[in-house]
C-alpha cells in the first residue's frame, strides 16, 4: 500500500518537478518555507491543478498520461488553509454537503465524527459565527464524512494563534490515532511536524529534496533542511515513571532514559520526544557537577557545517536513536570530534509531544 | 387641475408595461445568468469584447439600439427574413418585437450584478464543493447560485424597473399600438402630447412613487446584507 506521485508543472517563474513515494497509511508531512510548491504539490494531488505525470493511491491509478479524474471523482477529502465553509449553509448542511455525494458511505460514522471533533453545540450555526478554529474543525469533518480514501490538509492551523493552535493539535492527534486514513498534511511549521508525522517529505523550489521515514529524515545532516534553530531529532518513547516528589517523569527510548518535567502523562503511554540540537552540548566525560539532568554516552557518528561559519551539526548515536547537536566550530576541533569518537551529551531541554 | 385618470386605457398601459418587464426580466435571469458566469470565470480574450457589448445600452441612446434593432427585426434584416420563413412574421411593431428590444436594452442591469457576484464568489467554494464531489454543474447549483443570490435580487430589480421605464427603445420599435406596445412611458407622452395634463400627472406621479420604491427597496436590502 502506498502513494506514487509524480508531477511534472511549469508555472510563470514557478516549477514543480517532484517523484514522491509516500507510505498508504498514516500521516505525511510536506515540509518547506513558503512559496516551495507545497500547496501546488497538494493541488496536483487533489486535481484541482493539472499538471503532467501520475498519481496512484493505494492500487488505484488517479492520474496518468491517458486519464486524468476530475476532483470530483476523487475519493479524497481536502482541508483547506482557509477553511472554505459553505457561507449560505449551516454546520449541519455543511456536513451533509459531502455526505449526501458519496451515498450515504459515511453517515453511520456521522455521529462519530461529529463526536470526535465536538461539534455537537455548533450544528445550527452559521460559519460567520464560528471561531478560526471551530470552521477548521467543521471543514476537518465535512472532509472526512466524504468517506475519503486520501485526507489533504493543507495548513489547517495557519490561520489560528498559538493558543488556538495548541487547542486544536490534540483533536488532529486524536484524528490520526483513531482513523485509518492516509493524511498528507503540508506545513511549514516545524513543532507540527515532529509532532503528527510518521513521513516527511522536504521541499525547496518545487523539488523533493529529501524524504523518508520522519525520524531518520530529521537526524540527517547531510541535507540542505534549513530547519535553523529548529533543527532536533524527534523519537518514539514510553513513560516509565512518575516522580511525585520532585514532578519529573521518567521516560524511556532505545538506547537510554531521559528525566523531563511530568506533564501529566500516565505512566506506560508512548510518546514522542523532541530535542533541538541548540539544546545538546558534549563533552569529553562524564561531569556530574552540573545542573543539567539528562547526562547520555553516545557515539559520534558524523559532522557537518550548517548556515553560519561558526556553526558545525553533530549527529551522534545512542543506542538506535540518532541525535542531533549543534556546537561552535571551535568546540568542535578542540574535544577532536571524528566519527567514532565516544562522548557525553548533555541534554538540557526534553520536550514531550504528542 | 386634476381630472380622474382616464382608466380603460391607462390600466391598459400599466398592465402592458407590467407584462412587458416581468417577461423580460425573466429571459435576462435565463440568459443572463450564463453570460455573466461566463464572464466571471473566464481567461479568454473574448471577455472584452463581450463585456462591452453587454455594456453598450448603457451609454447608447436608446434610438440607436431601437433604429438597428427595427432594421435587423425588418423585413430586409436577417432576423427578419428569419422570423417570415418561421412563419413568425415580423417583430416591429408587436408585443414579441418589444421584448427582444428590451432583452437587449436592459441586458447590462441583470448580468453586471450577476457577473459581480460571480466574481465576488471566485474560485474558493467552488474547489471545495469539487473536493466534496459535487460535480461542476452539480457545484452551480448548490454552492454558485445561493451565494450569489444578492447579485440575483439586485438583477433582478434593476432588470425590472429599468424596463418599466424605457421610452425611446419601445418608440422606435414598438410604435404606439393600445394592448401591443402602448406602455406607460408612451401613455404619458401620448397623455402630454394632447394637452391632458392632468392624466399625465396621475400616471408620471405612479411611475415616480414605483421607481422610488423599488430603489429604496433596494438599496434597503442590499444594505443590510453587507453593513
Amino acid at each position: 500500500m502506498s502513494i506514487r506521485a509524480q508531477f511534472l508543472l511549469n508555472h510563470p517563474g514557478f516549477a514543480l518537478d517532484v517523484d514522491l513515494d509516500l507510505p498508504g497509511s498514516g500521516v505525511s508531512a510536506v515540509f518547506g518555507h513558503s512559496g516551495c510548491g507545497k500547496t501546488t504539490l497538494l493541488r496536483c494531488i487533489a486535481g484541482l491543478e493539472r499538471g503532467a505525470g501520475r498519481l496512484d493511491v493505494n492500487g488505484e491509478t488517479w492520474q496518468d498520461d491517458a486519464r486524468f479524474l476530475p476532483t470530483h471523482q476523487r475519493p479524497l477529502g481536502y482541508v483547506f488553509q482557509d477553511a472554505r465553509l459553505f457561507a449560505h449553509l449551516d454546520v449541519a448542511r455543511n456536513l451533509d454537503f459531502g455526505c449526501r455525494r458519496c451515498n450515504g458511505a459515511a453517515a453511520v460514522k456521522r455521529d462519530a465524527i461529529v463526536d470526535l471533533l465536538g461539534l455537537g453545540p455548533l450544528l445550527d450555526r452559521l460559519p460567520e459565527r464560528l471561531s478560526g478554529g471551530e470552521q477548521q474543525r467543521v471543514a476537518i469533518a465535512r472532509a472526512l464524512l466524504t468517506a475519503p480514501r486520501l485526507l489533504l490538509m493543507d495548513e489547517p492551523l495557519a490561520s489560528l494563534d498559538h493558543a488556538r493552535k495548541q487547542e486544536f493539535l490534540p483533536w488532529l492527534e486524536r484524528l490520526r490515532d483513531e482513523l485509518d486514513i492516509p493524511l498528507i498534511y503540508v506545513s511549514h511549521a516545524p513543532d507540527e511536524v515532529a509532532r503528527l508525522a510518521d513521513h516527511i517529505v522536504v521541499m525547496e523550489a518545487g523539488r523533493a529534496v529529501a524524504q523518508g521515514p520522519l525520524a531518520e529524515t530529521l537526524a540527517r545532516i547531510d541535507l540542505p533542511i534549513r530547519l535553523g534553530e529548529d533543527a532536533g531529532a524527534v523519537f518514539a518513547a514510553r513513560v516509565a515513571e512518575r516522580d511525585a516528589e520532585w514532578h519529573l517523569a521518567r521516560v524511556e527510548f532505545d538506547g537510554g532514559e531521559l528525566w523531563v518535567r511530568d506533564s501529566g502523562v500516565p505512566v506506560g503511554r508512548r510518546v514522542r520526544v523532541r530535542i533541538l540540537a541548540r539544546d545538546v552540548s558534549i563533552a569529553s566525560s562524564r561531569h556530574d557537577d552540573v545542573s543539567i539532568m539528562n547526562l547520555l554516552p553516545a557515539t559520534v557518528i558524523a559532522h557537518a557545517g550548517e548556515d553560519h561559519p561558526s556553526a558545525v551539526l553533530v549527529q551522534l548515536r545512542i543506542g538506535a536513536t540518532t541525535l542531533l547537536a549543534r556546537l561552535t566550530r571551535r568546540s568542535a576541533q578542540r574535544l577532536g570530534l571524528a566519527p567514532g569518537r565516544e562522548v557525553w551529551v548533555q541534554i538540557k531541554a526534553v520536550a514531550l509531544i504528542g | 387641475m386634476l381630472s380622474l385618470p382616464n382608466l380603460a386605457s391607462d390600466l391598459g398601459a400599466v398592465w402592458l408595461t407590467f407584462k412587458l418587464a416581468t417577461v423580460t426580466t425573466l429571459i435576462l435571469l435565463l440568459i443572463g445568468t450564463p453570460i455573466a458566469w461566463w464572464l466571471a470565470r473566464t481567461r479568454s480574450w473574448w471577455k472584452g469584447p463581450v463585456g462591452a457589448v453587454v455594456a453598450l445600452p448603457i451609454v447608447l441612446p436608446p434610438t440607436v439600439i431601437g433604429f438597428y434593432l427595427l432594421l435587423v427585426m425588418g423585413p430586409n434584416g436577417p432576423v427578419g427574413q428569419f422570423t417570415q420563413w418561421a412563419g413568425i412574421g415580423l417583430l416591429p411593431f408587436t408585443f414579441w418585437g418589444l421584448v427582444v428590444a428590451s432583452v437587449f436594452y436592459s441586458m447590462p442591469f441583470v448580468v453586471q450584478p450577476i457577473q459581480n457576484a460571480f466574481e465576488a464568489i471566485g474560485e474558493r467554494p467552488l474547489e471545495a464543493a469539487a473536493t466534496l464531489r459535487a460535480s461542476p454543474l452539480d457545484a452551480f447549483f448548490s454552492v454558485a447560485l445561493p451565494l450569489a443570490r444578492p447579485g440575483f435580487l439586485t438583477a433582478t430589480i434593476l432588470g425590472f424597473a429599468h424596463t418599466v421605464g424605457e421610452f425611446g427603445v419601445v418608440l422606435m420599435i414598438g410604435g404606439n399600438i393600445p394592448g401591443a406596445t402602448r406602455v406607460v412611458s408612451v401613455q404619458i407622452y401620448d397623455h402630454v402630447e394632447a394637452l391632458e395634463y392632468g392624466q399625465a400627472h396621475w400616471l408620471a406621479g405612479a411611475m415616480m412613487a414605483f421607481s422610488f420604491l423599488v430603489l429604496l427597496a433596494l438599496y434597503t436590502l442590499t444594505g443590510k446584507r453587507r453593513p
